[in-house]
């Protein structure tokens, strides 16, 4: 238990470290900041919905884009520069050093949704209901970073831009599966089977049920669904790069 | 008796290619074993092995005690390392780097920053410590990352090639402070191109080729073993004749080189009778003349490529 301790004290060195290093990275600027910006421009401007309806699809979609916009890069980086090969010199398990990327990435989505969560209480939701919302955010943006490092485990690249656009690859589909434009009930069968298999589409949904009272998925069942995603997401990135990690270090 | 590195039947097969090839041998606390070989010989694959990166197909690996495979965290946690390729945090400071490595091998804050202080100071760092290493010359690159390795102030110390690539000056003051860390009781594997270097700081050396290891021994010994390669060099006013001088039974071979002649023998003293007589007879003055002990990369070169590819 003490050494278990002792490596997730390790995880939190690593994440300190990719503070540091990586959110000024303009990859991660772009896709973490400026992307959702311009996306969230998008699905507001010229739209006359009233807040309140808006900020469901707009809350996930920021936090989504953000929180796993630094986690697909941190491998491949540490990986050109070899400086993986120097955290792994180190008494550091593969997970401490996985779990330390999670971390980053999930402050990284933590800390931008303090702003679409200061424009949550323009609304004057119920205090139940917001600290329901903080905690949803809370597991939404460790699922999503547990997301963001699994998609830099595969293929083994050590260049940062080849990972950043694999997932893109996935990250954009599931925004349009999710909920985020056309709300789930409102989605023909076929439609909510292909939404179940999104992370975000709980958030979402969660979002719409303590916003609006509308929801599809009872809202316990959105909470659960994003946890068993976040473990599902951890425990395969751990696995996949335990996998290729001689091939990374080849 | 505990050994500082144990290594039993190693083996680590790439596809096609066995890099490590049931290799096996000890480290003893406290010595400078020197692993030498060419490019592809297998060396890195051992160290990545011997520092928990890469896992062994066979064999079994002890550090500090530790099983390598069974204890990896262990292990590690006993060990500083240098890596083949410079790899320390270019956007952070040279302070930054030494920080996260300390925690991450878990140095009490009060320890970390004495450690780190002490070992900048004594690389010549700590004026720079607040610079980003990125504007770090491949010599400070390099003394940082000692500075790295050292500070959880481990057992064992595994460096690959620390001097290569570095100007004089560098690279002397490297050897000189492994030396110093060997004499306060560190064990050092040292991964080396460069014979002097091996030669200078060595207790004993393994030579590696072709994933196996050809011999080890002491410096002093793996030339002692290697007493064919002495040879004479001697320079004559005039050229001679070299195939004349191989036609007598003490002279191995005679090989021209430059102005001189190196004459390869087992016994010496018999062949500068020979040579003394050879310029009377010939009206040849002897200019100079040398016995020459095969140096470690003539053994090296005898082991890696055959006697022949030496005396030629």
């Amino acid at each position: 238990m003490s050494s278990l301790t002792e490596q997730f004290k390790r995880s939190l060195v690593i994440a300190e470290k990719n503070i540091k290093i990586y959110y000024s990275k303009g990859p991660v600027i772009i896709f973490g900041l400026v992307f959702p910006l311009f996306l969230a421009l998008a699905y507001v401007i010229g739209r006359n919905i009233p807040l309140k309806e808006i900020l469901p699809g707009l809350i996930g979609m920021t936090t989504f884009f953000t929180a796993t916009s630094v986690g697909p890069s941190i491998v491949p980086w540490e990986t050109r520069s070899k400086t993986l090969e120097r955290l792994l010199c180190c008494p550091t398990a593969l997970w401490t050093i996985i779990v330390g990327d999670m971390l980053s990435s999930f402050l990284f989505g933590l800390i931008i949704s303090v702003i679409p969560l200061t424009l949550t209480l323009a609304l004057a939701i119920e205090p139940l209901k917001f600290v329901i919302l903080l905690f949803g955010l809370i597991i939404a943006n460790l699922c999503f970073a547990a997301l963001s490092v699994l998609l830099s485990a595969y293929p083994p690249t050590d260049i940062p831009a080849t990972s950043m656009m694999l997932s893109s690859l996935v990250k954009f589909p599931l925004v349009f599966i999710s909920g985020v434009f056309i709300p789930v009930d409102q989605l023909p069968p076929w439609g909510t089977a292909i939404a179940s298999i999104s992370p975000l589409t709980y958030f979402t949904d969660m979002v719409r049920q303590l916003f609006l009272n509308i929801g599809f998925y009872p809202l316990t069942l959105d909470f659960l669904a994003i946890i068993a995603f976040t473990a599902a997401f951890a425990s395969v990135a751990i696995k996949l790069h335990e996998k290729t990690l001689a091939k990374r270090l080849s | 008796m505990e050994y500082a590195i144990a290594v039993q039947e190693l083996t680590k097969r790439y596809e096609e290619v066995t890099a490590v090839d049931h290799i096996s041998f000890e480290v003893e606390k406290g010595e400078i074993f020197g692993f030498l070989g060419p490019n592809g010989a297998g060396k890195t694959t051992t160290i990545r092995i011997l520092t928990g990166l890469i896992k062994p197909d066979r064999g079994k690996a002890f550090v500090a005690g530790y099983d390598v495979l069974k204890n990896p965290i262990e292990a590690k946690q006993c060990m500083g390392v240098v890596p083949e390729v410079s790899n320390a945090y270019v956007d952070l400071t040279a302070w930054e780097n030494l920080a996260l490595i300390g925690k991450l091998y878990g140095v009490q804050s009060q320890k970390l920053r004495e450690n780190a202080t002490s070992l900048l100071k004594e690389f010549g760092l700590y004026e720079v410590k607040d610079k980003l290493v990125r504007a770090f010359s491949k010599g400070m690159k390099q003394r940082l990352l000692l500075c790295m390795a050292l500070v959880n102030d481990p057992e064992v110390l595994f460096l690959d090639e620390p001097t290569s690539g570095l100007d004089v000056e560098s690279a002397r003051l490297l050897r000189e402070k492994i030396a110093r860390y060997n004499k306060d009781g560190k064990t050092v594997f040292l991964s080396t191109h460069n014979m002097e270097e091996a030669n200078q700081l060595c207790h004993r050396i393994a030579i590696i080729n072709h994933g196996r290891i050809a011999a080890i021994d002491t410096p002093e010994n793996l030339r002692a073993q290697s007493m064919e390669l002495q040879y004479i060099e001697v320079a004559f006013n005039k050229t001679v004749n070299t195939q004349e001088l191989s036609e007598n039974p003490s002279i191995t071979k005679a090989v021209p080189a430059g102005n001189k002649v190196h004459i390869y023998t087992v016994d010496p003293s018999t062949v500068i009778e020979f040579l003394v007589e050879y310029a009377k007879k010939n009206n040849l003055r002897i200019l100079s003349l040398n016995t020459m002990m095969p140096s470690l990369e003539d053994v090296f070169l005898k082991l890696i490529k055959g006697k022949e590819a030496i005396i030629q």
